[in-house]
């Protein structure tokens, strides 16, 4: 077993070996425009794009037309949120999305709100899930759009999409959804779930970084967007710029791979993070798992150990590569939102770590990670003055605490 | 975020944890900080109350590597100190001797309010254990 152990695979993936061979010749011999419609090489480049794009549209149900690339989800949650704005905005301006979204929507939304916008931050039950009624009564015949994430970054949690589809159908308003972490991961199909438009990105699902796409409605409806970045015309016009022939096919390798694999390896990482769980949960007391283990991605943990700060348990597993929601870890210093919107307390929120397991972890991986958390959690609550106070019986919500606003 | 030597080292050895005895005259306590800010520091001093030299300090905390690092030091530093030597100790020596980073100087604020506010717990308790030396007027 080699050290470090990489399980933060909600961060990023490695690239699986078969997605790096399938990219090479596209870096040197074929290295041709693919919008160059006057030559080999042109073409050559632009057979292997719109292999890939099938590669991408098949995984998710849809056709390759929709597939338009895009440099990664971030600019693919700015084209698909501010290009609606900006075309539909005769017809509406209020868009709905969650509390739990990634910062790539949050923040894309709040600029939105600057040039006239409303929008609706919808919270979450305290499983990580939206409420469908909520939803329901927080359309308006102002609303263009519906943004709701298929699983949660941070605690894995798959929202009920396919309902939201049937909704937003029988309101007659778009829906985008950021599948990021689900799409290669659990099966995700355009048409059953009635999305008109979905953010990708090949990083997530082992290929390489930098490429993205978003999957844009062709029928049923025709769904438009504005350009955010203008130029060539490339991308249907959607999105201008030579396209990046190496992480496309790189993209479209790993979605073929992930179509071919993903039965056997979900079962699998499911497997993993059960028997890590398990594991934690028999060996410590006071382990709390953070949003709903039912409406799970197979992969995610994200748990809570009391009394015990999560930078610190960082520090104690350093060959494991893992996350926190605590402050400390964070470039805000605020512990994470998600588990805030959840209502798990700040000081919970501190002693979270999240768990991505990926598909080159192994179970003696996995039993290590076990075996070390456990170690690191125990060695830390020996140190720790809450956990001796909870052991003594003392209500901690019932201390005065002497604290500064420090930060 | 790279962790200095003596961070790592203070950290992966803590000086003097533990707890001393809340109800000893001799004991003064000190808990700053709070659960949902992400660090909880508990530091006690066991002073003579013969010599005003403290003899003996512990620590528990609840926080990040560096506020575990700045009360472990803060514990070596109260060792043998009267404990008006105690009440100088500054946080930028924690900053200095830790090689603590500006995100992380919070830390050692924190354990010097912690040096604080476990001698004022133990001045507290000596004035009340002992009446008779509250100053008099001539």
């Amino acid at each position: 077993m080699k050290l470090p152990i990489y399980l933060d695979n909600h961060a990023t993936t490695p690239m699986d070996p078969r997605v790096l061979q399938a990219m090479l010749p596209y870096f040197t011999e074929r290295f041709g425009n693919a919008a160059s419609r006057n030559h080999a090489f042109g073409w050559e480049a632009e057979e292997a794009v719109e292999k890939a794009r099938g590669q991408i549209a098949s995984l998710i149900g849809a056709t390759a037309k929709e597939i338009i690339f895009t440099s990664g989800a971030t600019e693919s949650n700015n084209l698909a949120l501010k290009g609606v704005a900006e075309m539909y905005a005769e017809r509406g301006n209020h868009i709905i999305t969650v509390a739990t979204e990634h910062k790539a929507v949050l923040d894309t939304c709040k600029k939105l709100e600057k040039h006239g916008c409303k929008v609706t931050y919808l919270p979450v039950r305290p499983d990580g899930l939206v409420d469908l009624d909520q939803l329901r009564d927080a359309i308006t015949d102002k609303t263009i759009l519906v943004s709701v994430m298929y699983a949660n970054n941070e605690i894995g949690v798959i929202q009920p999409i396919a309902e939201i589809g049937k909704l937003c159908k029988e309101r007659g308003v778009l829906f985008h959804t950021d599948g990021v972490q689900a799409v290669g991961k659990i099966p995700v199909n355009v048409q059953r779930d009635n999305l008109d438009l979905m953010s990708l990105t090949a990083h997530k699902i082992y290929g390489p970084k930098g490429v993205g796409a978003l999957y844009v409605r062709r029928r049923n409806p025709r769904v438009q967007l504005t350009a955010q970045i203008d130029g060539g015309g490339h991308e249907r016009g959607m999105r201008s710029g030579t396209l990046n022939t190496p992480g496309i096919v790189g993209f479209g390798e790993a979605c073929a791979i992930c179509e071919k694999e993903m039965s056997e390896e979900s079962a699998r990482l499911r497997a993993m993070r059960d028997r890590l769980k398990e594991t934690l949960e028999r060996e410590l007391d006071e382990v709390f798992i953070n949003g709903s283990m039912d409406h799970r991605l197979p992969h995610n943990l994200n748990m809570s150990f009391a009394y015990v700060e999560g930078e610190s348990l960082l520090m104690g597993i350093n060959d494991i590569a893992v996350s926190s929601g605590s402050a400390c870890t964070s470039a805000t210093l605020e512990p994470s939102y998600v588990l805030k919107a959840l209502g798990v307390g700040d000081d919970l929120a501190h002693t979270s770590i999240r768990f991505g397991i990926g598909r080159f972890n192994t179970d003696e991986e996995i039993d290590y990670v076990a075996h070390r958390m456990v170690e690191a959690v125990r060695k830390l609550r020996d140190l720790s003055p809450l956990y001796e106070m909870a052991k003594e019986g003392i209500d901690l919500s019932k201390v005065e605490w002497v604290a500064e606003a420090h930060h | 975020m790279a962790y200095s030597e003596k961070v790592l080292d203070h950290y992966n050895n803590p000086r003097n944890v533990g707890s001393l005895d809340k109800a000893d005259p001799n004991v003064g306590t000190g808990m700053v900080g709070a659960p949902e800010c992400g660090d909880v520091m508990k530091l006690q001093v066991k002073v003579n109350p013969e010599t005003g030299v403290i003899e003996d300090a512990k620590f528990k905390t609840f926080g990040c590597g560096s506020a575990i690092a700045s009360s472990s030091l803060a514990t070596e530093m109260l060792k043998g100190k009267t404990v008006d030597e105690a009440l100088a100790i500054k946080n930028t020596e924690l900053v200095n001797e830790l090689s603590l980073p500006p995100v992380k100087i919070h830390c050692s604020v924190l354990a010097e309010d912690a040096i604080k506010a476990a001698i004022a717990d133990y001045k507290k308790k000596q004035s009340v254990a002992t009446p008779a030396a509250a100053p008099t007027l001539a």
